[in-house]
């Protein structure tokens, strides 16, 4: 058996979603629309669901959208915002470091400000970026490569005194991190706390924004109760899980950096517990992640050689590149609640020879 | 972060041709031959990998050297390192 650190691509939904996602089959199956008792329980059930993901985000029922996935959730609130104004700049203020999404939403019309070596945007260059007046700012709660949180209050104290609507997308965080409580739109993916693959837009009544759609489209009930469940639980086990996992990537990235000619990049504290990167001088990021896997490990990487969705094919990640460093060799690491000590210190126990193996691949072992 | 130039700070001492080939080995390519060259040496890599423009600046940070900047070519760019 595989030991999964790639969870932020993907993981098998959590206990609690998936016991939610088997009952909500089978009491839920109903049209919620309908009045006969099936349906009224169904309408109860999705009620329930959507009355706890807006809590769990800390907003009202009916400021909640639901989106087919995270992706949609981002592209929603960009379309949204700009439709409400359309006789607007349509020049969307963005952090460089934003997950590719929100990046493809915004098109060209996007000022993206620049971010440090660990990755955090710079303050004055936001406020900077903030004049003439977008229509939208945004900004990502934490980076989802590196993990790196960003200054989110701060802009978001910039944005109301200037009266851009400021969405934060907390697509990597939420589950892990505490929930962001200053934006005027709000977005997650139930994926990122072991739900299955849902978008959720909390937009803050009084925000400009146009919904997608004129009429919802009906939503997939199972879906939302697993995801409205799980948020419940992760939130419940939050900050002890987070204390977990912050010392595990604590203990990664010392045994990381211990590896001869390894880059380990991100905030070294304040950053997301679960999410890690580093990469490795010479060597192919493709070929490490096939040792690694051949050693029991799924990983991720950022390198341009990887089949990495996040980046277009041929080049390197975009959040590796804006904070200028190595982006070779890159090994990307999402924990979960279900990755433990001993595969941490079995996982730095294969590292160095995994690392070794990839370097005499590319003929590059003597330097 | 990488820096353009208007135009090569110094002729070179040593070109590397990398065009065609991709990451990682630009940057093996560079290290190979700084390890026969004295310090002060300047070298230009011809590359038109993508990733050279992140990765060359990011080893030169790690190794020490002295990365003075790129400019586009035809195909790809010549990006100058001084050794240190």
């Amino acid at each position: 058996m595989s030991v999964l650190l790639d969870a932020g691509a993907g993981r098998p939904m959590s206990p609690a979603s998936r016991e939610a996602w088997d009952a909500a089959q089978q009491d839920g199956w109903a049209d919620p629309t309908r009045r006969y008792t099936a349906g009224r329980r169904a309408r109860r059930l999705l009620d329930g669901a959507l009355e706890a993901l807006a809590a769990g985000l800390g907003a009202r029922p009916d400021e909640l959208t639901v989106a087919p996935t995270g992706c949609a959730a981002l592209r929603w609130a960009v379309q949204g915002a700009r439709a409400a104004r359309p006789a607007a700049d349509p020049t969307v203020v963005t952090s460089a470091v934003e997950h590719s999404c929100l990046l493809r939403a915004t098109g060209d019309h996007v000022r993206a400000v620049a971010v440090d070596l660990v990755g955090r945007v710079d303050l004055p260059a936001y406020e900077t970026a903030l004049t003439p007046l977008p229509v939208l700012a945004t900004l990502i709660a934490a980076s989802h490569e590196v993990g790196t949180r960003q200054p989110v209050d701060a802009v978001a104290g910039l944005c109301t005194e200037l009266g851009v609507p400021l969405l934060v997308d907390a697509g990597a965080s939420l589950g892990h991190d505490p929930v962001p409580t200053c934006w005027s739109l709000l977005a997650a993916d139930a994926a990122s706390w072991g739900g299955p693959p849902v978008g959720l837009l909390a937009v803050r009544t009084g925000t400009r924004w146009r919904p997608p759609l004129p009429t919802p489209d009906p939503l997939d009930l199972p879906s939302l109760v697993a995801a409205a469940v799980g948020l419940q639980d992760a939130l419940g086990r939050r900050a002890d899980e987070a204390a977990r996992q912050h010392a595990l990537v604590a203990r990664l990235r010392a045994g990381a950096a211990q590896v001869p000619d390894v880059e380990v990049v991100g905030d070294p504290e304040d950053r997301l517990p679960h999410v890690l990167t580093f990469s490795c001088l010479f060597v192919d990021g493709e070929v490490l992640a096939g040792e690694l896997d051949r050693a029991g490990f799924a990983v991720g990487s950022g390198s341009a050689c990887s089949a990495d969705p996040d980046h277009e094919p041929g080049r390197p990640s975009h959040v590796l590149a804006a904070m200028g460093v190595l982006t070779q060799g890159n090994v990307r690491l999402s924990l979960h609640p279900g990755v433990t000590e001993a595969d941490v210190e079995a996982f730095l126990a294969v590292l160095p020879d995994a690392v070794a193996r990839a370097r005499a691949a590319g003929g590059a072992s003597d330097l | 972060m990488s820096q353009t130039l208007d135009s090569c700070p110094e002729s070179p001492d040593l070109v590397l041709d990398c065009l065609g080939r991709p990451c990682p080995v630009p940057v093996i390519e560079l290290a190979r031959a700084a390890r026969g060259l004295a310090p002060g040496t300047v070298v230009e890599v011809r590359s038109d990998d993508p990733a050279s423009l992140v990765d060359l600046p990011a080893f030169c940070r790690m190794r020490g050297h002295d990365y003075l900047g790129h400019v586009p070519r035809e195909v790809g760019h010549a990006l100058s390192v001084r050794l240190r």
